[in-house]
């Protein structure tokens, strides 16, 4: 087995391989406007420092946020036309679940939370039971409306909201280190990953403009 | 033949997932999947909307592509795609899949500009662009006249519109007209059962003293919507098919007025007219007459390769390909602003190296790419 994982759902740009066993080389930089520039350097990159090339890859890993859609779809995309010009598997996996399966060993037991920025001062999260299960639905919602409980909790969402998030701690973003090592554990249980789909938790922008504006002046 | 350049083209500036193949000047396959009916209830195209539609339909319109052509993706000598300009997000997909494509499969990756992709794909449809060539882009997007001696490394603009497109302009006076969106068809229709000269529409910047190649169409736009409103406010009926013929033939009568012109003032023998307006039947009929009339020769490609698609952009990196300019780099963005001058966008190692083998052009590690 030889996973390429990547995600661009949160400010990092992050890519990994895993053998089945552990991960071999990985890059991770953290720049929110540049995911489109920095993420094929990245894989390409990663792969030198693996001495492999990328038809070497048996299935491709992206994670399918929830993030601000612009990054997110340059790891999605990316990863479907990997899978499609290599005739590959492509799977998805929650990109807050990376964040928890990396959460430290401390909390990892749970309960804790996931917390990543959604911007206009939203955050997506979702409850953990324990750093490999997650007890709810992501969601995207206003730090001020929730209530974890003084839950401990990871991300930069957390991070960023401390009277929400009063035991915040790293990692700040997802590693695409933690999403391969997640995902190689569950395919060698046997389990079926989620659909490389994006989460969006958003309906897009769209004014509809109203009625015509009348131009004549009164 | 053959031995010509075999290259993918995907477009994804605005509302069409565009994916086309073509061999040389051969048109192979022209595959689209458009959002336009997810825009229609906003009356205009939805940033948002056009990038979610785009990555859903990237990976079955790359498939279809294939198919219709009947190649195989390992036999393609090049990918290319449109950097700019157009909607900053969709574009990004589309970068995003060229790019992972290219790399995946091993390909050089061409960035192409899509104005000059616009002017590009008449080489499909008539054989190599005459050099030079005057071009008439008109969209919802883009109201441009460029004048091209070399399409993969000179577009001159001559002029471009102050204000609105010009497709825009039909959207606008469509929506006044309570007509739908997009409104350059159904204007069209309306168009051919009304009277042109019924009302006399402001052409605008025709006037001596005015920049000789540009377009404005705002005025018109306020012109013709205080018409109709006046004719409401008189509680009359609203003479649609007379406005919609009237109006349009305000817009295309400027159009190729200028561009004769700009052919005459320059010395060009050719017209080519592309971008959706390029549909329009009147503008046609006219741009025909007035370019006959003038000695020039028009070539408008059929309509289906006038609007946005991917074979347009496959058309400009062939010959990006057979003229061994420069690849582009893995890090290539999406620039919602490419100026039209720039025809593609070179690998910065490769700036001024045109005459490099596109065999060996973008390896940031060797032995990644090929086998
Ligand atoms: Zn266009």
């Amino acid at each position: 087995m030889l996973l390429l994982a990547l995600d661009t759902a949160t400010p990092a740009v992050t890519v990994a391989l895993h053998d089945g066993t552990s991960v071999i080389a990985a890059s991770s930089q953290v720049d929110a406007r540049r995911h489109g520039e920095l993420l094929l350097p990245a894989v390409d990159r990663v792969l030198a420092e693996a001495g492999l090339r990328l038809d070497a890859v048996t299935g491709i890993v992206v994670g399918v946020g929830p993030g601000p859609y612009t990054g997110l779809r340059v790891g999605l995309m990316t990863a479907d036309t990997f899978g499609l010009a290599l005739g590959i598997p492509v799977h998805g996996l929650c990109t807050l679940d990376g964040l928890a399966y990396a959460a430290d060993r401390s909390i990892a037991d749970g309960p804790f939370v996931v917390a990543t920025d959604a911007r206009r001062k939203e955050v997506y999260w979702a409850r953990y039971a324990d750093s490999r299960t997650r007890v709810t639905e992501p969601a995207v919602d206003r730090p001020g409306d929730l209530d974890i409980g003084g839950l401990p909790a990871v991300g930069a969402g957390a991070l960023l909201y401390p009277d929400t998030f009063p035991d915040a701690r790293e990692p700040e973003h997802v590693s695409a280190a933690a999403l391969a090592s997640l995902a190689a554990e569950r395919l060698a249980a046997g389990e079926e990953l989620e659909a490389p789909r994006p989460l969006y938790l958003r309906r897009p922008d769209a004014q509809v403009p109203k009625n015509y504006k009348v131009v004549t002046p009164k | 033949m053959a031995d010509e350049p075999l290259v993918l083209g995907i477009e994804t500036s605005c509302d069409e997932t565009g994916v086309g193949i073509v061999r040389g000047t051969t048109l192979l396959a022209d595959a689209i999947a458009s959002s336009v009916d997810e825009h229609a209830r906003f009356g205009g195209v939805v940033p948002e909307v056009a990038s979610r539609a785009h990555l859903e339909a990237m990976v079955p319109t790359i498939e279809r592509a294939l198919k219709e052509a009947g190649v195989s993706a390992k036999d393609l000598d090049g990918i290319a795609v449109t950097a700019g300009p157009g909607l900053a997000g969709a574009l990004l997909v589309g970068v995003s899949a060229a790019k992972a494509y290219a790399y995946a499969l091993g390909k050089p990756l061409y960035g192409v500009n899509h104005l000059a992709s616009h002017i590009c794909v008449d080489q499909l449809e008539h054989g190599a662009l005459p050099e030079p060539t005057m071009a008439l882009l008109v969209s919802g997007g883009h109201s441009s006249l460029l004048l091209s001696s070399d399409i993969t490394s000179d577009v001159r603009p001559m002029g471009a519109t102050i204000d609105d497109a010009a497709g825009e302009a039909f959207d606008k006076i469509a929506r006044v007209l309570n007509l739908g969106f997009p409104g350059g068809p159904v204007i069209d229709r309306y168009a051919k059962e009304g009277d042109p000269a019924a009302i006399a529409f402001p052409r605008g910047l025709t006037g001596p003293r005015d920049a000789a190649y540009d377009f404005s169409f705002s005025g018109l736009k306020t012109a013709v919507a205080r018409w109709i409103e006046a004719k409401r406010a008189a509680g009359e009926d609203v003479p649609v098919r007379d406005v919609a013929a009237s109006f349009q033939e305000a817009v295309v009568d400027v159009l190729t007025r200028k561009a004769v012109r700009a052919c005459r003032d320059e010395g060009v023998d050719h017209l080519m007219i592309g971008g959706g307006v390029a549909a329009n039947s009147r503008l046609r009929v006219l741009a025909q007459e007035r370019c006959e009339a003038a000695g020039i020769r028009l070539r408008v490609p059929r309509p289906k390769l006038c609007t946005d698609n991917g074979a347009m952009v496959a058309a400009l990196g062939a010959e990006m390909v057979a003229r061994g300019r420069a690849a582009s780099d893995w890090d290539l963005s999406a620039d919602s602003s490419l100026p039209v001058t720039d025809t593609h966008v070179p690998g910065r190692s490769h700036d001024h190296d045109h005459g490099h083998d596109h065999d060996h052009v973008h390896e940031v590690s060797k032995g990644n790419l090929y086998s």
